[in-house]
Formats: C-alpha cells, sequence, structure tokens
C-alpha cells in the first residue's frame, strides 16, 4: 500500500479544518471519531472510510505510530516469529482516507460531543467509537503494580513488554524457573496464558531444557485446556506445573523486589515472573461514562453502548455477551459496527449482524490448533450460534495445516484492518 | 498472434521438449490420474474453458498469464510480463511449489513434492499443446466438480451490494487481494463454482470446521450474493 502525496495532503488538511472549527455542527459531513488502532479501531475506522466513500469523515486517535499485534507476540517468544514481523505502519489507513492522529485520548465530553486530546484540542463527532483494548484492574495481584512491570513483565500489551519478557527468558540461568501467574475471567485472548507457556516451553527445552515453568491460575480451567496439556505431555514432559484453582492457584502474592511468587502460602524464588492481572476496558471507556463495573455494557445489534446511542464499544473493552475477547472478535463486531454506524449517517443499507470468531494457538513446532464459534445478535446479548474446536490426537499433518492456516488469518486479518 | 512469434515460440518449444531425454519423460496415462489434483480449478481438452483457473490447452511454448478474458493475479501477470513462458522446466518448477515462481499466485495449491508426479502430469499436459486441431481425438474431460445441487440455486442472481456486506466476515481471512498463504484465495471464481462450494460446506461434504460453520448459517440467498460479489471485485 503506497501512502502517496496526496493522500497524506488530504490528511492534513482535513485535520487542521477539523481542529480549527471544533464547534462547527450540523454542517458538512457527519463526523466518526475512532480511539484505538487495534484490530476492532483500525477495522472501524477502515471500513467506514472504504464503503463510504469520502462521504463521511473519519478521525482515528491512536498514540502509537507503530502497531505490534498482540496476536501473534507469543510465536515471538517462542521464536518462530521476529519481533518487526509483528509490526504494521498506518499508512495504509492514512492512504485509503482515514485521519490518523497520533496522540492520546483524555477526555470525551459527551454532551458537547467533543474528544479532547492530550496535545491539546478537542475533537467533535456525531458518532464516537472507543476500541482502547484493556487496562489492568489496580491490586489485581498482591504485591504488583504498573511500577513492577520492569521487574514483572505482563507482557499483555504487545511491544517493548513483550521484548522485556523475551530478554529475561533468554538471561534465565540453566535449571532456573519461569512463573506466571494467569489472569481470571474475563480476559483478553483466552488461549493467549497457554500458548505462552507453550512457547516458552519451546524455547526452554532448546536452550534451557532443565529450567521449569510453574503457573498460578485463579480458574478451575481455561480455554483448550485438554488440547494445552496434551501437548504439554507430549513435547515438554515434566517441565510445566500448572496449579489451577483447586491447589491454591488463586492464591498468589508476589514481592518484585525480592522475585518471589507466593502460591497458598508456598514462597518460591524465581528467576522471571510474567504477572498477568485481570483486566478492564482500557481507561478511555471508563472516562467516557460508558462502563459498568470493569466493561461497557454493549448492544448486540450494532456495538452501541447501553449508556448513549452515540458511543460504541468494540472488542476487549466491551461486555456484549458470549464472544471471547479476540482480536478476531473485535475484527468481526468493527464490521458490523460500521455497517451500522454508516447507515445511522448516510443512510446506507444496514445489513442484520453476523459475527465470528476462530482462536488459533501454536503449541510446539506445527502443532497448531484452533476453536471458533458463529454468533448472532438477541435483544439481550451477543450469542453463540454454533462452534468447532480442534480435537486431542489429531494428525500431525492436520495440526500443520492448521499452524499454516493460522499464518493466512494473520495475513489476511492485518491487511483487512490496516489496507 | 503475429506468424513469426508463433514459430519463434514452437521452436523453443521443440529444444525444450528433445532436451528433456525420454528415460526422463512422464507416463501421459499416470498423468491423467495426477491431474485429478488439478480438475477443481482447470479444464483441459476438448471445449476446456476458463474456470477457478484457466484452461490448459496450448499451454506449452504460451507466455504466463497470457490468456486474453482470463483475471490473473498481479504475481503471475508479472512474471509472465517479466518474460516466464510454459515449458517442460519451468512447469516443473512451479509445479513442485507454486509460490517459487509466482509468490502471489492465486493458485491455491501446495505443489506436487514427487518428481515423478510431475513429469506424468508434463507428459499429460504436453498433449493438449499441439495444434489445436489435433485435440479431438482425446478424451472428453470429465466435469469438474461433481454436485447433485438444485439447478433452481444455480440459477439464483446474487445482490452484490449484499455480498459486499457478508464478505466482510470471509476477509478476516481470505485477503481480498487474492493473495494465498496457508488460507486459499477466493476472488475471481465463476459464480457457479463458488455456489456449489459454498453449498458443499453447508452440506457438510468438504471437510473443513470452520468454513462447514460460517457456511452452515448461509442462506441460498447469501450464498448467491457472495458468489456476485466475489466474482466481480475490483482488484
Amino acid at each position: 500500500m503506497s501512502f502517496n502525496r496526496r493522500a497524506f495532503l488530504g490528511t492534513s488538511v482535513a485535520l487542521t479544518a477539523t481542529l480549527a472549527a471544533p464547534m462547527v455542527r450540523g454542517q458538512g459531513k457527519p463526523r466518526v471519531v475512532v480511539v484505538g488502532g487495534g484490530a476492532g479501531g483500525a477495522t472501524a475506522a477502515r471500513y467506514l472510510a472504504k464503503d463510504s466513500k469520502g462521504a463521511i469523515d473519519v478521525t482515528l486517535i491512536e498514540p502509537t505510530r507503530r502497531y505490534y499485534t498482540c496476536f501473534f507476540s507469543n510465536l515471538y517468544l517462542g521464536g518462530f516469529k521476529q519481533m518487526e514481523d509483528l509490526g504494521h505502519s498506518y499508512g495504509g489507513l492514512a492512504a485509503s482516507g482515514v485521519n490518523v492522529v497520533h496522540d492520546w485520548a483524555v477526555g470525551v465530553d459527551r454532551d458537547a460531543k467533543t474528544v479532547s486530546l492530550a496535545g491539546g484540542g478537542s475533537l467533535p463527532y456525531d458518532k464516537l467509537i472507543l476500541s482502547p483494548g484493556i487496562d489492568f484492574v489496580e491490586g489485581a495481584v498482591e504485591g504488583w503494580d504498573l511500577s513492577a512491570q520492569n521487574a514483572m513483565p505482563h507482557a499483555y500489551k504487545a511491544g517493548s513488554q513483550t521484548e522485556l519478557l523475551k530478554a529475561q527468558l533468554m538471561a534465565m540461568p540453566q535449571g532456573g524457573t519461569f512463573a506466571m501467574v494467569a489472569p481470571p475471567n474475563p480476559y483478553r485472548c483466552p488461549p493467549g496464558p497457554y500458548e505462552r507457556v507453550s512457547m516458552v516451553a519451546h524455547f526452554l527445552k532448546q536452550n534451557n531444557p532443565t529450567a521449569k515453568i510453574i503457573v498460578a491460575d485463579p480458574k478451575p480451567k481455561f480455554s483448550k485446556m485438554a488440547l494445552f496439556q496434551e501437548g504439554w505431555a507430549d513435547h515438554y514432559e515434566g517441565m510445566v506445573d500448572w496449579i489451577g484453582e483447586d491447589f491454591g492457584g488463586g492464591n498468589v502474592s508476589v514481592d518484585p523486589g525480592a522475585m518471589t511468587v507466593t502460591i497458598d502460602g508456598e514462597v518460591t524464588k524465581v528467576d522471571v515472573a510474567n504477572v498477568i492481572p485481570a483486566m478492564k476496558a482500557g481507561r478511555i471507556a471508563d472516562m467516557a461514562g460508558v462502563t459498568d463495573g470493569n466493561w461497557a455494557p454493549v448492544n448486540a445489534a450494532d456495538m452501541s453502548t447501553k449508556a448513549d446511542p452515540d458511543v460504541y464499544v468494540l472488542g476487549d473493552a466491551s461486555s456484549q455477551g458470549d464472544m471471547p475477547k479476540s482480536g478476531f472478535s473485535a475484527n468481526s463486531q468493527a464490521k458490523v459496527c460500521a455497517n451500522a454506524v454508516r447507515g445511522a449517517l448516510t443512510g446506507s443499507k444496514v445489513f442484520p449482524a453476523k459475527f465470528s470468531n476462530t482462536c488459533w494457538s501454536l503449541i510446539a513446532t506445527n502443532d497448531g490448533v484452533k476453536v471458533g464459534a458463529t454468533y448472532e445478535a438477541t435483544p439481550e446479548k451477543i450469542a453463540k450460534v454454533d462452534g468447532f474446536i480442534s480435537q486431542t490426537g489429531e494428525s500431525s499433518d492436520l495440526r500443520k495445516a492448521t499452524y499454516e492456516e493460522s499464518e493466512g488469518w494473520y495475513t489476511g486479518i492485518t491487511s483487512d484492518m490496516l489496507g | 498472434m503475429p506468424w513469426l512469434r508463433q514459430h519463434g515460440i514452437a521452436v523453443v518449444a521443440f529444444f525444450l521438449a528433445t532436451a528433456v531425454a525420454a528415460d526422463e519423460f512422464g507416463d501421459p496415462a499416470a498423468g491423467e490420474k495426477v491431474f485429478r489434483k488439478c480438475r477443481a480449478c482447470h479444464q483441459v481438452g476438448e471445449g476446456a474453458k476458463h474456470r477457478i483457473g484457466p484452461h490448459l490447452n496450448g499451454l506449452f511454448g504460451r507466455a504466463a498469464a497470457s490468456h486474453e478474458g482470463f483475471r490473473y493475479s498481479k504475481a503471475l501477470a508479472r512474471v509472465g510480463d517479466s518474460g516466464l513462458e510454459w515449458h517442460a522446466d519451468t512447469l516443473d518448477d512451479f509445479l513442485e511449489n507454486p509460490r517459487s515462481l509466482a509468490s502471489g499466485t492465486r493458485m491455491s495449491f501446495p505443489g506436487l513434492k514427487k518428481e515423478k508426479d510431475r513429469l506424468d502430469l508434463i507428459a499429460y499436459l504436453r498433449q493438449f499443446s499441439d495444434d489445436p486441431a489435433d485435440i479431438p481425438e482425446a478424451d472428453p474431460t470429465a466435469s469438474p466438480v461433481d454436485h447433485d445441487l438444485d439447478p433452481a440455486i444455480l440459477a439464483l442472481e446474487g445482490d452484490p451490494e449484499y455480498g459486499e456486506y457478508l464478505s466482510s466476515e470471509c476477509k478476516t481471512c481470505h485477503q481480498a487481494s487474492g493473495g494465498d498463504d496457508g488460507i486459499p484465495s477466493i476472488v475471481f471464481w465463476p459464480e457457479e463454482d463458488f455456489v456449489i462450494a459454498m453449498h458443499a460446506y453447508k452440506n457438510k461434504k468438504r471437510p473443513h470446521p470452520v468454513m462447514q460453520m460460517l457456511a452452515g448459517r448461509l442462506n441460498t440467498e447469501e450464498i448467491a450474493a457472495l458468489a456476485a460479489y466475489f466474482a466481480t471485485l475490483e482488484e
């Protein structure tokens, strides 16, 4: 996708005009502001700009200039991907007509219908789409807060945290201990912590085969559990010790200074601690006043919030019903939302909501598994229609094909999101 | 086609054909069996038409991506423009791994790893590369797709606008550009082939859990709409 001069000038001019006249409304094109350039926000912005063919002003607010996908970041830990493989520019979105503003959204005035930016100024909107992803619940893991994220990384927002965790993994002494504190439901990417355990085990088996992995988990069971446990036994025998709720996995505290993890009263000195705390909607959703508890409740038909029909929340930050919090889900929800928002603003045809999700996970080299489902909108929630999951004992050819499929999906979804 | 170019290619093809030693040449009868893997997309022989892939009559000596009236991937068009011609040696490379010659080809085929399969297939295809007048002695080619779909379903005209909306669900995995790595290309298929394939998933005759699930909840109008959209997708 080329980033041509004309598109660039068009973007700058449109943005300047927007900033210069923030309070003028009811004339000119309808305006959509999208906050967050991940799987939900980037997709919504791209589809609105593409499908409205210039009839809607679409602005995306995203602080980072380069987007690193959280999906596939475990494969970087395992050595299957380079960090650069996960990085994407926003140039394609800009070229397809989206005003991409690299700034933080720091406030929403729902009465004035404006979003304020950290860099100053504010953007007016007719419809506001928030797709801010996740933040962590304060005090969720005793002894851990954001100031401890260098000693004990979460690596659950891809980028520098992921690189830090990989560096710590590489620096582990022979026979050392890697601890993970897994999050309670609901959280981003349900199989993610367990794919990560698999990828860490893959790395350690090659580089540090006497090392151990301890997982403290507040849940009694987890996504694709039978598949992961079969894979750990087959590929990494004796390396992974998963401590579930029944064995005190939820009774955890950490000491980042002493590098200890205490599980159900037992103190263990560890070399790497990956603490993935309980999650909540990204902060801007809270600031906009559309959350109820940790998440933002939405209407299934169009992803509008229960609190405000002109504010929509996509992806991880939303509370919508049966869909897992995943990049695939956010992408799927974004398309339904974009179709509904475009219809509301331009009178284009609005088609019924259809949602789907598939989550692939890599357990070892060429050993891929997947789980997925289709969903529909009901008055109460997004409700599951049908689903499938990989089976234990599948042939190695099928597992290899599943992994290759996941690579195809990665290329597909990133070009679908970003052009 | 200008006289000189046609004959020039025939001469090149002759030398290449003779350059392959007789004992390295494949068995056309065995190649016909190998061709079953290709038949879902390609036709060859009398009356062969473009389907998901172009027909393969007159393949030898022809520049890659040179059929008027077939929409090739940009990748294959590029290597054709760069001078790639189909001969025994280039076909052998392409058939071993299509993406080695054209990384963005829409030919969703992993390749033939066995050299004998490739030689046999090339020998089989070679039979259809003489002057078209020589082709009638070939057996009629079987229909590329067996199906028992109601003709009324195939006759449905889809709404491309609805298809475009529905297609957003496909594009999370299948690239709109037609790129193919790990997940097949679905753009520019003849509408009939698209409809047949989707109904085969819907009826659980084709074995893929994701596609069975997604096709399973599409009705016949929705499948027709998708077929209409993907057949006309602009690159």
